[in-house]
């Protein structure tokens, strides 16, 4: 490692880190109003409320209806994991060991939906579902959601099965293993933590996911996330504390997967594995 | 006769297999076709869709209000006042930050934090801004108590609202994106040119930032894209008919308010077509300076 003595490097390093740490507080300070706010009963102009209480979270559950919508919320995002894992994982393992011409555009074609952000093309998108009816029901949302989530896994699984020596899948086929006997007992437990990890994924981004769901929802069909938003956006109607409770159950309801998440991959690589095998090609 | 024919067959397929086309090929198909069914064709339909306006005035009637109307037409500048200072912010600041962050052990730590702002998504941030930030809030709170400002400072319903929390939810990707980026070059070459006696700033603009270039290209490109279509922050913590009264904004009230789905294309392509060009401009750019490995070689 190179030291830099000199004083303007050490102003420049502190200067880094004071940016660096003041970010990461505000964030935390974000996240900490929302819990804090969840949990007081009275909170005007002081440091902390006057006191704690747990009510708001009953009240918040039975105004927003959050049993059902929560029900709703992992319905639709289960739905979506599996299916971009059935999609996703059979397109990877064909991207990965064939060389097929029209390679490249195929790429091309997976790397769009994540390039476009879901705004520009879910309102097309909206529109299509909606003329055929699909639009405001439970698989509408399925539908829209699955569009940057299979090209997701695809470039996420790439490289995963790209590790494996094609050598363990010929000697499989010399013992006389079918395509079907091949993948379940030689490739899926090799596959195993890259699967997991980008499903994980799938399923933090699905309920995370607002604006596709906010286009494609209709009443039956809200994630919590849509939900949210709603309660925010008429926020003079209910009190502040109610709907920061719904904040939190929401907070909860995405980062319990994001820490499951993250025993199997690297943060950086949840915004960069994309990108980084889009540079290769 | 039949011998002969399943001769054909099979060297017909072994000329496929030797293309590369097999059993296993097929299985990108279902994939291909859902992206083609559900992304593709929506987008045709969209652009053919803005070309028959309800309104009179020929196919180009979406289009020329679009172009005709001020409230319409200024969006476009409202939404680049806020994705450009954005994304130019964090770009800058996540260069350094990551030069930095590349020479620390232990990066989990930092990187997991953030990318809690990345998971939570902008509804949740726009909450929490909406009580961090206000005249109550804790931020203007803190400075009061360190006396940098007299009276709370106004921050919600503002630009600035939805600027800080663009910064918020988009600098964490970017830097995540420069990271990596980062931390793919090889440290052998900066450490060939501080043997030569290169001091710091020099090791970064003749060493680092050439290789990196390409790599900031691309993470200013997906982070423009990112915050041009800014949307729940500009309604939540912005002022919605005023001055971040976004592109996206005038969309959703197309299809969600007056239900004018060719009208809503229409502003989609449009705001399709404004993403691309800066992508493009970006790109080109990038073209002038250096390309090449980013890892030391004996050459």
């Amino acid at each position: 490692m190179i030291r830099d003595t000199t004083i303007g490097a050490k102003l420049w390093i502190t200067a880094v880190w004071a940016i660096t740490i003041f970010f990461v507080l505000n964030v935390l300070a974000i996240i900490a109003t929302v819990i804090v706010s969840s949990l007081g009963t009275r909170w005007l102009g002081t440091w902390l409320p006057n006191a704690f209480t747990l009510n708001w979270y009953a009240s918040a559950w039975q105004e927003f209806q959050l049993g059902p919508v929560l029900f709703v919320t992992f319905q639709i995002a289960f739905t979506v994991v599996a299916l971009s894992g059935l999609l996703g994982v059979t397109a990877a393992y064909a991207m990965a060991r064939r060389d097929f011409p029209g390679k490249k555009l195929v790429m091309f074609l997976f790397l769009l939906p994540l390039l476009v952000p879901p705004i520009t093309f879910g309102i097309p998108l909206a529109t299509v579902l909606y003329q055929f009816n699909v639009g405001g029901t439970f698989w509408g949302v399925v539908l829209a959601n699955l569009v940057p989530t299979v090209p997701f896994v695809i470039l996420v699984m790439i490289p995963f099965i790209e590790q494996i020596d094609p050598k363990v899948e010929a000697a499989a086929r010399v013992f006389g293993a079918g395509t079907f006997k091949l993948f379940v007992h030689v490739l899926m437990p090799m596959l195993i933590p890259g699967i997991l990890a980008s499903l994980l994924l799938v399923l933090v981004r699905t309920v995370a996911m607002f604006e596709l769901t906010f286009l494609t929802a209709g009443p039956t069909s809200q994630t919590l996330v849509v939900s949210l938003y709603y309660a925010v956006f008429a926020s003079g109607v209910r009190a502040v504390q109610s709907i920061d409770a719904m904040a939190v159950i929401y907070m909860v309801s995405t980062l319990v997967w994001l820490l499951v998440a993250l025993r199997f991959v690297n943060p950086t690589q949840i915004v960069a594995r994309g990108n980084q095998s889009s540079n290769a090609h | 006769m039949t011998s002969s024919t399943s001769q054909e067959t099979t060297s017909f397929r072994q000329k496929l297999a030797l293309r590369g086309i097999d059993g296993v090929t097929l299985l990108v198909l279902p994939s291909m076709l859902f992206v083609l069914a559900i992304f593709i064709y929506p987008f045709i339909h969209g652009l053919l869709l803005s070309f028959k306006p309800l309104r009179e005035g020929g196919m180009f009637a979406n289009y020329i209000t679009f172009f005709s109307d001020p409230y319409l037409y200024n969006t476009i500048a409202a939404t680049l006042r806020l994705a450009v200072p954005v994304t130019l912010l964090s770009v800058l600041v996540a260069v350094p930050v990551a030069m930095r962050v590349r020479l620390v052990r232990r990066q989990r730590l930092l990187t997991t934090l953030l990318v809690l702002p990345i998971t939570l998504g902008t509804v949740l941030v726009a909450q929490g801004m909406l009580n961090y930030l206000g005249p109550q809030g804790w931020f203007s709170r803190s400075l009061m108590l360190l006396h940098i400002i007299g009276s709370p400072l106004k921050l919600t319903n503002n630009y600035w609202g939805v600027f800080l929390s663009l910064i918020i939810t988009v600098f964490p990707f970017t830097f995540l994106l420069t990271l990596s980026y980062v931390t793919g070059i090889d440290p052998g070459l900066e450490k060939a040119a501080a043997t030569h006696g290169a001091s710091a700033w020099q090791r970064f603009r003749h060493v680092m930032l050439p290789l990196l270039v390409p790599g900031l290209a691309i993470a200013f490109c997906l982070t423009f894209v990112q915050a041009f279509a800014v949307f729940p922050s500009a309604v939540l913590l912005g002022a919605p008919s005023g001055p971040t009264r976004v592109i996206s904004i005038a969309a959703a009230q197309a299809a969600f308010e007056q239900y004018d789905f060719t009208m809503a294309s229409a502003i989609a392509m449009i705001m399709g077509v404004v993403q691309l060009c800066i992508v493009l401009i970006v790109l080109v750019v990038r073209n002038l300076f250096y390309r090449g490995a980013t890892s030391g070689g004996k050459g």
